[in-house]
């Protein structure tokens, strides 16, 4: 069973934030990147883009298959992991740490109350939230 | 994970071995496969450098039988089975009498009135029914249910099943068969496959199977085998521009499109589809069958749509990240105005053109014994 860190945020996309004041670090979780496979293509929005909560900031691709990226929160991309779609594989091998994706400044602090606890994402994929 | 396919999927007699082995089990066709083990692109490349062992049990094999077999297949099949000897086997295609492809499929010979087709899991049925509707004059034996076929595929394939076959598998040559004992199994053991590496694909009964596989799992560790899922089976083939019944061929396609025409045999006298495949050649193909690089990171896949000079040109029909490339590679059909080797294309992905360049296939270099 893949880990779930206790200190991040969750959403049901599999996606993962870590909120640092008006700040949160998104990326993709142990479990989400198991399911994919091997990750060989990631492309992220720029710096200064806006992104919505729930909608798509993004994609991931394995060998097999295209999967959209969903922002956990709203607001505005303030940094961008540059080094990741040269070394895509860092999803793979550390989705927590070098397989960050994007920082973004959050415009609805409030919104990260609604994503789901570290129980409540292992929950989650306990009971086979893949799709 | 859900099921687009409609009825039950059926399981090769290797199913529980998977499960346990901890692959990843799909719908492929009809059939619940491993589409993984540990991950596509450690078993490519356990392939190409090491050996690999994969269950294709789910594909079919028809027996054909008679003083009139050769005649029968003579008028089904595309390639002159005439030029067979007993112990080869020959690449060969079903065709429509419009010029578009039923399947393709390997033809064994096993003596001077019985042979063997090996045909795509996809189209057993209607395969099945193609074959004994229009081949009267031979007795057709459905072994489909009886079989299973293990793959054993790369550089170490040949010295692994040489150590526990009983008699020369050495000396086979590409493209040709014997029949022999392989872990005290019995099999035909024949030197082909789909991945362009040398190897063996072994045909044994169904309940056989499962000691086959665990005979060649253990004498082929210090070998660094490795169970192949059918992920990298389609990276493996699309690297040797390989065709896939479905994707890069299937009824709206004619050989000569699908650059098959090697295996189209008119001299050899009437079959089906003749008349429209020589039809296609006098008038040349209008779209060709390609091999495109991608110039930048970016994966192609099948349904996107191929652009050439700003037009249209057609649509890719198998793509992926070619783990030996490291980059993305695909098949697609174009005009044939856009089909020669260097010619600059565009590949439509999320809505933008991506620069993609048609290249000299296979793409990576084949390892098959040709000799």
């Amino acid at each position: 069973m893949s880990k779930v860190p206790a200190d991040l945020k969750y959403t049901k996309e599999h996606e993962w934030a870590k909120i640092d004041g008006d700040r949160a670090r998104i990326g993709i979780t142990a479990f989400a990147q198991e399911q994919l496979g091997d990750v060989v293509f990631v492309e992220l929005p720029k710096v200064g883009a806006k992104v919505s909560s729930m909608k798509t900031f993004g994609v991931v691709e394995s060998v097999k298959a295209v999967s959209d990226l969903f922002a956990p929160l709203t607001g505005e991309v303030v940094e961008v992991n540059a080094e990741l779609p040269k070394k895509p594989e860092a999803v793979n091998s550390d989705p927590y740490g070098t397989g960050w994706m994007i920082v973004i400044k959050m415009s609805s602090p409030a919104e990260a109350a609604a994503l789901l606890s570290a129980a409540q994402y292992e929950q989650l994929i306990a009971g086979g939230g893949a799709h | 994970m859900t099921s687009h396919e409609s009825g039950p999927l059926k399981r090769t007699p290797l199913f529980d071995v998977h499960v346990k082995a901890g692959a990843r089990m799909v719908p492929f066709g009809g059939w619940e496969m491993p589409v993984q083990y540990t991950g596509i692109v450690e078993e490519h490349r356990a392939v190409r450098s090491a050996v690999g062992l994969f269950d294709i049990s789910h594909m079919g094999e028809f027996e054909v039988e008679g003083p009139g077999a050769l005649a029968v297949l003579q008028r089904l099949c595309t390639n002159d089975a005439s030029t067979l000897t007993r112990g080869q086997v020959q690449y060969s295609l079903l065709c429509f009498p419009e010029g578009g492809i039923v399947d393709d499929l390997t033809l064994y010979r096993f003596d001077d009135v019985r042979y063997m087709l090996t045909v795509n899991a996809s189209n057993i049925d209607k395969d099945w029914a193609w074959v004994t509707s229009n081949g009267a004059g031979a007795t057709w034996r459905n072994m489909s249910a009886d079989t299973a076929l293990l793959a054993v595929q790369g550089p170490r394939a040949e010295g692994l099943v040489q150590r526990l076959a009983d008699t020369d598998v050495v000396g086979v040559r590409y493209y040709h068969f014997t029949r022999g004992r392989v872990a005290g199994v019995p099999a035909v053991i024949s030197r082909t496959g789909y991945t362009g590496e040398d190897g063996f694909e072994l045909y044994t009964p169904a309940g056989e199977a499962e000691r086959l596989w665990h005979a060649l799992m253990e004498a082929g560790r210090s070998d660094g085998i490795q169970p192949i899922g059918l992920g990298a089976r389609d990276t493996l083939r699309l690297e040797m521009k390989f065709a896939l019944y479905g994707n890069d061929i299937d009824q709206t396609t004619n050989p000569l499109e699908a650059g098959l025409g090697w295996v189209v045999k008119p001299a050899k006298g009437d079959f089906i589809g003749r008349d429209a495949i020589e039809a296609m050649r006098a008038a040349g193909p209008p779209r060709k069958l390609v091999g495109f690089e991608m110039q930048e990171r970016q994966v192609p896949r099948h349904g996107y749509r191929i652009l050439a000079g700003g037009t249209p040109a057609g649509e890719v029909t198998s793509g992926s990240f070619s783990p030996s490339l490291e980059r993305g590679v695909g098949m697609g059909y174009v005009r044939t105005d856009a089909s020669a080797i260097g010619t600059e294309l565009d590949v439509e992905i999320r809505g933008a053109g991506q620069r993609a360049r048609v290249v000299r296939t296979p793409f990576y270099p084949s390892k098959a014994k040709k000799s």
